[in-house]
């Protein structure tokens, strides 16, 4: 029995340039890249020496603050180098592959008949245990802890969000053996949601409580799912894991390997032809992309265009990322641009803005900021786009004046930044949401663990 | 391409020298910023500060052009009464337009040259940007004012409003008081003699008292609290060719102003619409204490209190002030709640300081800047409300 999560509060940004469902294989990249920071709140303990030569799924650093969390290489092949940056901080690992990937053998495993501890333990030893995310903090898990219930979110809604029905399609053996594996993680229930009108594969798998979510984004993101399923209250810690990373569990766990390899969406108008291309994680973007793009004043995004990270074509795929998105960059004056009517962007508000006429046309939007960083002037507009049962901009101005107590109380343990992507675009005053959200988490997690 | 590439070069020119703010109000007025995001979103809604303040200036704008009309209106007809037989007839005049141009304009330009002045100094001293909060204020005082108010009077004004009422508390965004009101009330208490009684709300009325031209120039309000006759009818109230502040005599105007801000969600509608609310409660409480008997013709606030509760919603500055001065979000409770009962109360008293304050019939202004302060604690409850929620589901008990 599926139970229906409808979302009122919350605004689809419709943009040009959703992925055409043909997946074309992009060559092997010469060089790939891990990049610490990825996995925020990890500081890393190099393993690998540059000149080593590793397998896919060999260790390359593991978190200084708990040695079972180890980061494995993405593909075969020789660390060319290892990038820092201020105080020697890694940056990133780059990895020559090889032409013939080379896996290590982890042995294959009988999900079912695996306990709790050996689970963990695979995961451990196998490099995936960075897939599995926690809230509160939005960080990497910390497996001393047991979550109440693991959420996946088999629904996007982000804009131009990869379909999660057409990348995951074929998938079920794997995802079912990495469900049936995670969920001996918890006590609690594995709590899958899916689209309401979708055929998704993980909605047949077993052993789980399935959700099916309709509404606007963000009504695919993890946060506004778990708010509505079973809410986090102090002291109580849950599990996230995407869909496509249950995918590489799951694989581990089919055939020994470690492969990281996920269906990537090429999405946005720069793109001469957006599509899906398969993809190892931390490839070079460059690669990825290859002769699709237009090079003409582009923004190159890893990831959708509210929460991902902006590359350039050398640098390299986020780890957890399944979309790259190219825009226009919107470095440009516009004349009397604050007062004129707008035609071609988006707004909530319909003062001389007007695609509130046209919901269903879709976008070119470009990075302008469309104005100026100013004091929070306005109220009212975020709790529009904003789902959860938390004040947005009074949550908003606690972890700006860090007031811990304030923090907790107006449901700092509920939250990931990307839930403040959507205040942060209709933000009048331009104030960068998501970085004060982030801020505030990791001084929470400092100060209250 | 040549001004767009000659301000670009001089922005760069200018870029983090104390002049830096000063230029950029001005190159960002004419252009939009090539600003691009760095980190968070990549992309952004289409409006900025600077679009929501200017939505609520044009919904000012009918009521400004009306104030200019209805001040030569005013003039001529305390000096001719019959041009009241015929008010269409006589109203959108040359002659009325004359006297709103030589009397209301400069009091806008002189709002305006001032009250950014004195911003512009700020920021380029504090080294932060000119935000746009002013532009609003700069609109709002000249239609409070009565007409007749000195020039130097308003300057003086203004300069503390914006000082006291805004930049002390660090700008835009941050004050505690609405601006405009704060400076009205400077005004109030300043000058009283120049913000209330029955000369100054006609142009000329103050120059001619006493003499033999001299003209009655007394509101509706005052009218109403000497228990005088009243000589408007209920659409000459509706439609605002009374007398009265510059810019708040036409409910009507007043509220397709409303209904414009509503419709763009510039302006909040729960404010709007509890303010109105809480000013007809009070107004019909009123009207059933005079029914009760409890009040009689011979009480000095007969006249008022038995004003009947939908009129009360029509005279004095309660639709001014409920659209477009309580819901200045900045000083207004911010919460969904807390706008219903801000409104509410900022409605309820200011018919009962209207009523209960003989020296001055009118109390929307006191009555907002008075739940201006109240804001924060309405909210805090309204937030605490929130937290309580939270904690009541936490199963964890922590000591």
């Amino acid at each position: 029995m599926s139970k229906d999560i409808r979302i009122k509060k919350g605004l689809d940004i419709k943009l040009v340039g959703a992925a055409e469902k043909t997946t074309t294989r992009s060559v092997l990249s010469s060089v790939y890249a891990i990049k610490p920071e990825d996995f925020h709140g990890i500081i890393p303990k190099l393993v690998a020496k540059e000149g080593a030569e590793v397998k896919a799924g060999d260790t390359l650093f593991y978190s200084k603050s708990d040695e079972r969390i180890l980061f494995p290489s993405p593909v075969s092949g020789k660390v060319v180098e290892i990038i820092r940056g201020a105080r020697r901080k890694v940056l990133a690992m780059k990895i020559a592959a090889n032409s013939t990937q080379e896996y290590k053998d982890f042995g294959t495993k009988d999900a079912a008949k695996m306990s709790a501890e050996e689970v963990k333990n695979h995961l451990f030893a196998s490099g995936c245990w960075p897939f599995v995310k926690q809230r509160p903090y939005d960080v990497v898990a910390n497996p001393n802890q047991t979550p109440k219930a693991i959420f996946v979110s088999a629904y996007a809604s982000a804009p131009l969000a990869a379909d999660l029905d057409f990348t995951l399609a074929g998938k079920e053996a794997e995802l079912q053996a990495a469900i049936t594996a995670v969920s001996k993680l918890t006590e609690g229930k594995v709590h899958v949601s899916v689209g309401a009108n979708s055929n998704s594969p993980l909605a047949k798998v077993s052993g789980v409580e399935l959700h099916k979510v309709s509404g606007p984004h963000p009504s695919g993101n993890v946060s506004t799912q778990i708010a509505n399923i079973d809410p986090i209250n102090k002291g109580e810690v849950v599990w996230v894991i995407t869909p496509q990373d249950l995918v590489i569990i799951g694989e581990l766990l089919l055939t020994g390997k470690f492969n990281a390899t996920r269906t990537v969406a090429l999405t946005g108008s720069k793109f001469s032809k957006p599509q899906y291309v398969t993809a190892i994680a931390g490839a070079i973007i460059a690669d990825v992309t290859a002769k699709n793009l237009v090079n003409d004043n582009t923004r190159i995004i890893s990831g959708n265009v509210l929460s991902g990270k902006q590359v350039k074509e050398d640098e390299f795929l986020g780890y957890y990322d399944n979309q790259i998105t190219a825009i226009p960059e919107g470095d440009d004056y516009e004349f009397l641009g604050w007062t004129a009517p707008v035609f071609n962007k988006i707004s909530t508000s319909r003062a001389l803005t007007f695609s509130w006429l046209t919901p269903k046309k879709k976008y070119d939007l470009n990075t302008n900021t469309n104005g100026e960083h100013r004091a929070f002037v306005v109220t009212g507009s975020y709790e529009e786009v904003f789902p959860l049962d938390i004040y947005p901009m009074q949550l908003l101005k606690a972890f700006m004046y860090k007031d811990l107590d304030e923090m907790e109380a107006l449901g700092g343990y509920e939250i990931a930044p990307e839930d403040f992507a959507l205040t942060e675009f209709i933000c009048v005053s331009k104030q960068p949401h998501q970085s004060i959200i982030r801020e505030g988490l990791d001084l929470m997690r400092e100060e209250l663990g | 391409m040549g001004l767009k590439q000659n301000l670009h070069n001089l922005k760069e020119k200018y870029k983090g020298t104390k002049m830096a703010p000063a230029f950029n109000a001005i190159h960002t007025f004419l252009y939009l910023p090539n600003d691009v995001t760095h980190g968070g979103t990549h992309i952004k809604a289409a409006d900025d500060l600077k679009r929501t303040m200017n939505t609520v200036i044009l919904a000012l704008i009918p009521c400004l052009i009306f104030g200019m009309f209805n001040a030569g209106f005013q003039h001529y007809a305390a000096i001719d009464s019959s041009l009241r037989t015929d008010v269409l007839a006589n109203f959108f005049t040359f002659d009325n337009l004359w006297i709103g141009i030589i009397k209301v304009l400069p009091l806008v330009i002189v709002s305006y040259a001032i009250g950014l002045g004195v911003e512009f100094i700020f920021a380029i001293i504090k080294g932060h940007e000119v935000e746009e909060g002013y532009l609003v204020t700069g609109m709002l005082v000249p239609l409070i004012v009565p007409i007749d108010t000195p020039l130097w009077m308003l300057s003086i004004a203004v300069i503390f409003g914006v000082i006291i009422g805004k930049e002390v508390f660090g700008g835009t965004g941050m004050n505690i008081l609405n601006p405009a009101l704060t400076i009205r009330a400077f005004l109030f208490f300043a000058y009283p003699t120049w913000m209330s009684g029955d000369k100054v709300w006609v142009y000329d009325a103050v120059n001619k008292a006493g003499t033999a031209d001299a003209i009655s120039g007394e509101t509706i309000l005052g009218a109403y609290a000497q228990n005088h006759e009243v000589v408007y009818t209920i659409w000459d109230k509706f439609f605002g060719f009374i007398p009265g502040s510059i810019g708040e005599t036409s409910t009507f105007l007043i509220l397709l102003g409303a209904a414009f801000l509503i419709f763009t969600k510039i302006g909040s509608w729960r404010i709007i619409v509890s303010t109105f609310l809480g000013a007809a409660v009070m107004g019909f409480i009123f009207n059933q204490i005079v029914a009760a008997g409890i009040i009689t013709d011979s009480s000095k606030f007969y006249g008022l209190m038995n004003t009947v509760w939908y009129e009360q919603l029509l005279i004095g500055g309660l639709a001014f002030g409920a659209v477009f001065m309580a819901t200045d979000p900045v000083t207004a409770a911010q919460t969904t709640k807390g706008k219903w009962i801000y409104g509410f109360l900022a409605g309820f008293m200011a018919i009962m300081i209207r009523v209960f304050n003989p020296a001055y019939p009118e109390g929307v202004m006191l009555a907002i800047l008075l739940m201006n302060v109240f804001a924060p604690t309405i909210d805090h409850y309204v937030v605490q409300g929130n937290i309580k929620k939270r904690l009541k589901r936490t199963k964890v008990k922590t000591a």
